[in-house]
């Protein structure tokens, strides 16, 4: 076992650890044996990793950039935070914003989808508001200290 | 690819790493405790083996019990998803070195993060979607959801174990009171690859950062707590379906298919050999209690209901210690029948509700008469009841 593990490259009981990890994920995915939908369900558990790595990190890592070019040091932030909350509002209600699924949702809550494209825009537009206001009051005290 | 924020490293790495492996754990625990609630036979998926907690009766008291495990399920799982975006972010470096395993026992390793990143992000985007109605990934919500919890389950352990140690190493390496109290960007110490080693120029301090991803959960749990919370913050949850008129329903009586007709002078409720109409039911003894329905979906609601006691119509119906109930609905839908426990049915606030807050119910609460029992997981509390079974134990 020690050969084996030196062999590896981890110890003896992170062997173990890692060994009794990836048995315990397949006594799981062997209730799925037989269920039509598994490879959708595989694709979309890969797929998460591989669109968050290699589609939404390089897409706001750019977005990033670019605003600091624009704006370089700390004052980026002004639009940096902002523009973070209003993504992730984006990100996290997609469904509801882009209308997906507008069927199963005017079944369940007796609502349409249409209020939320324009409440996510509403909401960005408070959180640029809000920066833009904590940035000409702290433009407006250091002048005044000046 | 050049990483070079001079954030990145393994002290801001550790803490969003130790907040967490402090908040998972509850998330997943009342994500399986949600699967015990919906009560033996009636989880889903069915066959599971040894993946579940000890099966226990689904207790009805305190009656905000289900509200408080799904409110926490979702609402903790929402307000982690800024977290784990940051924490996802500061090792992000890690995934593009190479070559990619060292050893055996590395790519091993790398195998249980897949585990860990794809069961995080895969339980984030369907939980996500279901809250919002959209299935558009064209599996079961509840087997994909609950299989991929127990292989996040897997991962997260592992790598707890595997980076607890190193995590302990770089938080006493510098002291967060100290990085709270001054703003610093200085990068941490160039020994760890997380580090850049050509870092851009700082625009943002480590507090700065951590104040960004607090704030992000933070402006979350605004946008969404007040589904579940009420009150005021009902009205801040802009986002997510949150109800109409009154308060917020998971189906409506169109899309159940409810017919005018077959809820109208018509209607019965068959009891054993019985069928009493509603003028019948609203002669028996009529209790109020005030209680939560609460959606797996993540709302909850708190109203006064008033109808029938579940124990008084057990007696009624010559079943008075009964070991279970069979509810049917006029709904033919997958939810439209549910099994109650003997504790579920005895207890004194356990209703066949015919009104709710002094009115009829309307047709989309349920018209004529819907289960309501505390603590019940809502799917459970059956709309538009067409049939009870009182079972002898």
């Amino acid at each position: 076992m020690v050969v084996l593990a030196r062999r590896v490259g981890v110890s003896p009981a992170q062997l173990v650890l890692l060994v009794a990890c990836l048995a315990l994920a397949a006594y799981a995915a062997f209730f799925l044996l037989g269920d039509p939908a598994l490879l959708r369900m595989l694709i979309w558990f890969a797929g998460a990793a591989v669109v968050h790595d290699l589609v939404l990190f390089p897409l706001y890592a750019a977005g990033d950039r670019a605003l600091v070019a624009v704006l370089p040091g700390p004052r980026v932030n002004y639009l940096r935070v902002p523009a973070l909350g209003a993504g992730l509002m984006l990100l996290m209600f997609w469904p509801g914003i882009v209308r997906q699924g507008e069927v199963t949702h005017l079944a369940a809550t007796g609502l349409d989808q249409a209020p939320y494209l324009g409440r996510w825009l509403a909401a960005s537009a408070v959180l640029f508001g809000a920066s833009a206001v904590v940035f000409g009051v702290r433009v407006g005290l250091r002048r005044l200290r000046v | 690819m050049k990483f070079r924020s001079p954030l990145r490293g393994p002290w801001l790495t550790s803490v969003l790493g130790v907040v967490l492996l402090a908040a998972l754990p509850l998330v997943i625990v009342t994500g399986l405790l949600d699967y015990v609630a919906y009560g033996p036979g009636q989880s889903i998926p069915g066959d599971v083996g040894l993946l579940h907690l000890p099966a226990f009766d689904w207790p009805t008291r305190p009656s905000w019990l289900f509200r408080l495990t799904q409110g926490l399920h979702v609402g903790l799982g929402l307000v982690l998803v800024p977290v784990v975006l940051a924490k996802l972010w500061s090792v992000i470096p890690r995934l593009f070195v190479w070559p990619p395993a060292k050893s055996i026992g590395h790519a091993l390793e790398r195998a249980t993060l897949l585990m860990l990143v794809g069961g995080i992000l895969f339980e984030i985007v369907t939980g996500l979607m279901n809250i919002q109605y959209d299935y558009a990934f064209g599996f079961s919500f509840y087997t994909a959801h609950y299989i991929g919890a127990w292989v996040f389950l897997a991962g997260f352990v592992t790598h707890a174990v595997l980076k607890l140690p190193v995590a302990r190493r770089a938080l006493r390496t510098r002291s967060l009171r100290a990085e709270l109290r001054v703003p610093t960007s200085a990068p941490e110490p160039v020994d760890d690859e997380l580090v850049a080693t050509d870092p851009a120029p700082p625009t943002m301090s480590r507090r700065g950062a951590l104040a960004l991803v607090g704030g992000g959960a933070l402006f979350v749990a605004t946008i969404t707590a007040g589904q579940t919370l009420g009150g005021p913050l009902r009205d801040l949850a802009v986002l997510l379906p949150r109800g109409r008129d009154d308060f917020p329903i998971n189906r409506t009586a169109a899309a159940a298919a409810i017919e005018p007709a077959a809820t109208g002078a018509a209607w019965r409720l068959a009891l054993g050999a019985r069928a009493l109409t509603l003028a019948d039911l609203l002669q028996l003894p009529q209790h109020t209690a005030r209680l939560p329905i609460a959606c797996v979906e993540g709302w909850s609601t708190v109203q006064d209901w008033t109808g029938v006691r579940l124990r008084d119509l057990a007696a009624l119906a010559g079943v008075p210690t009964p070991a279970s109930a069979f509810v049917e609905s006029l709904d033919a839908g997958p939810f439209g029948r549910a099994t109650l426990s003997a504790g579920q049915v005895l207890d004194p606030d356990a209703l066949l509700a015919l009104r709710v807050n002094g009115a009829d119910l309307s047709p989309d609460h349920g018209y004529p008469a819907r289960v309501v029992v505390p603590a019940l997981p809502g799917v459970h509390c059956t709309k538009w009841v067409r049939s009870i079974t009182f079972r002898e134990a």
